[in-house]
């Protein structure tokens, strides 16, 4: 396993473009998270600081950086599409597997790299959440701070699915630019899907029951908008405006679900092509 | 004899199109071997599925004793195929070190195989930048990493300059000399000729000929002669029983041997007959002109069938 992660790790890492796409969506999260937690002052007239708003607040600090921190994403998505992209444009696919490195291996290399990816992006952002809120947050009792850490598995899960399914799009398309437009049409679809549920069930509710099986739909689901939750907390009052954002097992379940059908079809997809 | 690689009954359908019909043959250690065939001739499909990187139809193919399966097989085997593939964007020595880790060999090896198809100055620099012959230089390099039980080539010098071709040629020759077993796939008839003890001819996906290369016709050889008296030469042999086809090409006449007979023996019997010679040349055919006249059996034989 730590062979097949060198070697994609060294395919990835030579090549600028990936390298600085990864920088970008490590970076990137890292900074804004940072920036949005330090006092701004803007020449004297007001400062800003968005400590003040009660966001960066144990439990829901977690809710708050791991929804917005998952929209960095797309630039490592970039990296998995192209990163299969490039094994085909350069036939180095191809001498990969004359090298002697199996199909099975070729796809669990690609793989293993997305979950160290996914693996290394939850613990920056769990590391750089957690000393945030302890510097900001009004509670740091220890039961308090670990509540909802499931939302790091959330994302971890949502990154990984994510991955996968560009794994997918770029094993079956073969061109990177391609496989990120798959991405726009499989969004398209979903609403589609959600049109069509919408027109046999006559209620929304019902549509989007069945919409959140899809895959994308259900990637976003795992870490619902934290929003509505901050307004909620302003608002204690506004009953109405409740709504469930917790992470349910069976969310995590069908991700899990789609990511491993992903994985074993982009498996299918190689072992059946000629080269 | 140790075998190598072993193909029974391969065949591979592109849809409608067979490229590779029912094809069989063994590959023992130490020899080198030509696989011979016009473009399209199923050449690089066979290759490919022994390779593991084209689906057989049906048949089967095993390396070595057959025990281990075919990736692990292709860590003791260096192979190119058609181009040369690495990563554009790696200098030479860190895409041999992506092949090293690949096969699971050790880095040392790779200064010394650059050494030996001399790469060596240029091991820091990306291979974009490397020019065909290089480029066909470092697949050779990657190829012996592993120092492999055999060598598969598929048409080695395509599209090099005639510089590029010899340095190619002399590094298949200096390989072969230390007893690696070579597979090379070519159309260039001369270029098999030139390295292969071994040939097997393939036309249209199906074995014409397996076998050592100087057995490849049991000929006996041709006359090639000119005679002021040309139709009573050509009538003298198409009567005589060691000639079999007699060919008039302007004002040279060869005759195809059916039996074996020798220049001076050839020469006594016309000055017997009162014929004399003004030129007499006794040949065995080359590669090329076998394998033309494998090719055409087969047509005429298709043809009467």
């Amino acid at each position: 396993m730590l062979r097949l992660i060198q070697l994609e790790l060294q395919k990835l890492w030579l090549n600028k473009v990936s390298r600085a796409l990864i920088f970008v969506s490590f970076i990137l999260p890292f900074t804004v998270l940072v920036l949005s937690s330090i006092k701004i002052n803007f020449f004297g007239f007001f400062t800003l600081e968005l400590g003040e708003l009660g966001i960066f607040n144990f439990p829901i600090i977690w809710h708050i950086t791991t929804f917005f921190a998952s929209y960095f994403k797309f630039f490592f998505a970039i990296v998995v599409v192209s990163m299969i992209g490039n094994e085909y444009s350069n036939k180095t696919l191809k001498q990969n597997l004359i090298d002697g490195l199996s199909k099975k291996e070729f796809i669990l290399s690609k793989f293993y790299t997305i979950v160290f990816f996914s693996l290394c992006a939850t613990i920056l952002i769990g590391l750089a959440t957690f000393f945030i809120g302890m510097y900001y947050s009004s509670y740091t009792e220890a039961s308090i701070v670990v509540r909802e850490i499931e939302f790091l598995l959330a994302y971890f899960v949502k990154l990984v699915g994510f991955f996968s399914l560009c794994l997918f799009f770029g094993m079956l398309v073969k061109r990177s630019a391609f496989a990120l437009a798959f991405l726009v049409v499989l969004y398209i679809v979903e609403w589609l899907v959600f049109w069509g549920a919408y027109k046999i069930f006559g209620n929304g509710d019902d549509a989007f029951k069945v919409k959140n099986f899809m895959p994308l739909e259900s990637m976003y689901k795992l870490i619902d908008q934290p929003i509505q939750r901050i307004v909620m907390t302003k608002f204690p009052e506004k009953t109405e405006m409740a709504y469930d954002y917790a992470v349910h097992w069976y969310e995590i379940a069908i991700v899990v679900g789609w990511s491993a059908l992903f994985i074993f079809l982009s498996y299918r997809l190689l072992k059946k092509r000629d080269l | 004899m140790e075998p190598i690689l072993t193909i029974n009954n391969l065949t591979k359908k592109f849809g409608y199109l067979t490229a590779v019909k029912d094809l069989s043959f063994t590959i023992n250690k130490g020899n080198v071997y030509g696989i011979l065939g016009p473009n399209g001739s199923g050449k690089s499909t066979t290759l490919g599925i022994v390779l593991n990187v084209v689906n057989k139809t049906s048949g089967d193919f095993h390396w070595f004793d057959g025990n281990i399966s075919t990736h692990d097989a292709l860590k003791q085997v260096g192979a190119i195929i058609e181009r040369p593939n690495f990563y554009p964007y790696m200098t030479a020595e860190q895409n041999l070190k992506l092949v090293c880790k690949i096969k699971g060999v050790d880095h040392s090896k790779i200064d010394e195989k650059l050494e030996i198809v001399g790469l060596l100055d240029r091991k820091h620099h990306k291979f974009r930048t490397y020019s065909l012959g290089m480029k066909q230089r470092l697949a050779i390099a990657s190829a012996l990493l592993n120092d492999p039980e055999i060598l598969i080539l598929d048409e080695p010098t395509n599209g090099l300059d005639p510089q590029g071709i010899h340095q190619i040629r002399q590094i298949i020759k200096e390989i072969a000399a230390n007893g690696t077993t070579i597979l090379l796939a070519s159309h260039l008839l001369d270029e098999v000729e030139k390295v292969c003890t071994h040939v097997v001819v393939l036309r249209k996906g199906e074995k014409l000929y397996s076998g050592r290369v100087d057995e490849m016709i049991s000929s006996h050889g041709f006359f090639e002669l000119k005679a002021e008296k040309q139709d009573e030469l050509v009538a003298l042999l198409n009567n005589h029983p060691n000639f079999g086809k007699v060919k008039v090409d302007g004002d040279l006449i060869t005759g195809f041997l059916t039996e074996p007979m020798s220049a001076p023996e050839f020469n006594k019997l016309m000055f017997d007959k009162g014929i004399i010679l003004s030129h007499l040349v006794k040949r065995k055919e080359s590669l090329e002109e076998q394998f033309l006249q494998l090719t055409d059996e087969l047509k005429s034989n298709q043809k009467t069938a």
